[in-house]
């Protein structure tokens, strides 16, 4: 067995070995951006509000339903809540990441929270987990390797779809890719009978919800389905600690 | 369409603002105090809920068919989730999904 060198290793190696590790998902993230870009493009926005949703919200979820919610017309208030509640999950990555990176300077923390995404916080969660002995030096350069290819990545493929994106034939079904990426996503975190309940209730709900005015039926139906998680995840004798 | 700039610029800001504020919550400022148990429970069920919540309705009345359900976006959907909940994999569900998607409207052109 190799004695551990973590200690002494140059942040720079971890840089790189986070920047590898997060790579691969740039195969998804393209689809997904250039998506944006022409449905935004299509939907009514220019250039720059386009790529400044991109750049400034780096959330693609919340920027889909933003979207969507200004060509139906919904109130400020409500497209603003309703997208914030597609966000909340980062949350829970704010809170995970505390531990790990809580003694970083500030700065660093503040310029961390800005990259914090699905896939960077999955990915340096996940070496922390496997490396504790990791200083934190490294940990921040890990985190910042991660992102190096995904947020340069996403912001990039924006621009591509909403410049070159009017070029797609009128007859490609992009208005569903969107849901099959959220499908993709979401199924296989459908880890215990709590998460699928989670699930059922809350589109369930958001089917019966369709009258409601703009963007409150998801509000209500998200909310309704976190709870019904929450209740079902209190009464399963196997679940897992939080 | 969306035709009013002002709104959209100001959706724009209070998204940013509000998404970079969730980030840096606990990270930021909080430390190492903890959620309320129910709370954190509650909303670690945040993104199953709201995936499928916001797809639900686009499922079963897609826009681009003028809301009335189209059988090739239902199997699509319906290939996504079986093979997401089977192989746990996200790329490789989207892509099944895709290929019955884009062969199904090539077969049954509408």
């Amino acid at each position: 067995m190799a004695v551990s060198t973590a200690n002494a290793t140059a942040p720079r190696g971890d840089f790189l070995a986070g920047a590898a590790k997060a790579a691969p998902f740039i195969i998804m993230l393209i689809p997904f951006g250039a998506v944006f870009g022409v449905v935004a493009r299509n939907s009514g926005l220019d250039l720059t509000q386009t790529m400044a949703f991109s750049g400034a919200v780096i959330a693609g979820a919340s920027q889909f339903t933003a979207v969507q919610l200004l060509v139906d017309d919904a109130p400020v208030a409500v497209i603003v809540a309703t997208a914030l509640a597609v966000n909340l999950r980062m949350m829970m990555y704010s809170i995970a990441m505390v531990p790990h990176l809580g003694p970083a300077p500030l700065w660093q923390r503040a310029l961390i929270a800005y990259l914090n995404v699905d896939q960077t916080y999955a990915l340096s969660v996940a070496e922390y987990e496997t490396r504790p002995e990791m200083p934190i030096r490294n940990r921040v350069a890990y985190f910042v390797g991660t992102a190096a290819p995904i947020v340069p990545c996403w912001i990039l493929s924006t621009l591509a779809g909403a410049t070159l994106g009017r070029a797609l034939p009128e007859s490609m079904p992009v208005d569903f890719v969107l849901p099959l990426m959220f499908l993709g996503m979401a199924s296989p975190m459908m880890k215990t009978r709590a998460h699928v309940a989670a699930a059922l209730v809350a589109s369930g709900a958001a089917i019966l919800f369709t009258g409601f005015p703009a963007g409150t039926g998801l509000l209500a139906a998200a909310i309704l389905g976190m709870i019904a998680g929450a209740v079902v995840d209190d009464a399963d004798p196997n679940r897992r600690p939080t | 369409m969306i035709e009013n700039d002002a709104k959209v610029w100001l959706v724009l800001a209070l998204l940013a603002v509000g998404t970079y504020l969730i980030r840096l919550s606990f990270l930021g400022l909080v430390g190492n105090r903890r959620l309320p148990d129910w709370l954190a429970r509650t909303l670690r069920f945040t993104p199953v809920a709201v995936l499928p919540a916001l797809v639900a309705p686009l499922i079963l009345w897609p826009e681009a068919t003028g809301g009335t359900f189209d059988p090739v976006r239902g199997a699509a959907a319906a290939t996504t989730v079986g093979v997401g909940l089977v192989t746990r994999n996200t790329v490789l569900a989207i892509v099944c999904g895709g290929v019955v998607l884009f062969g199904g409207l090539w077969l049954i052109p509408q």
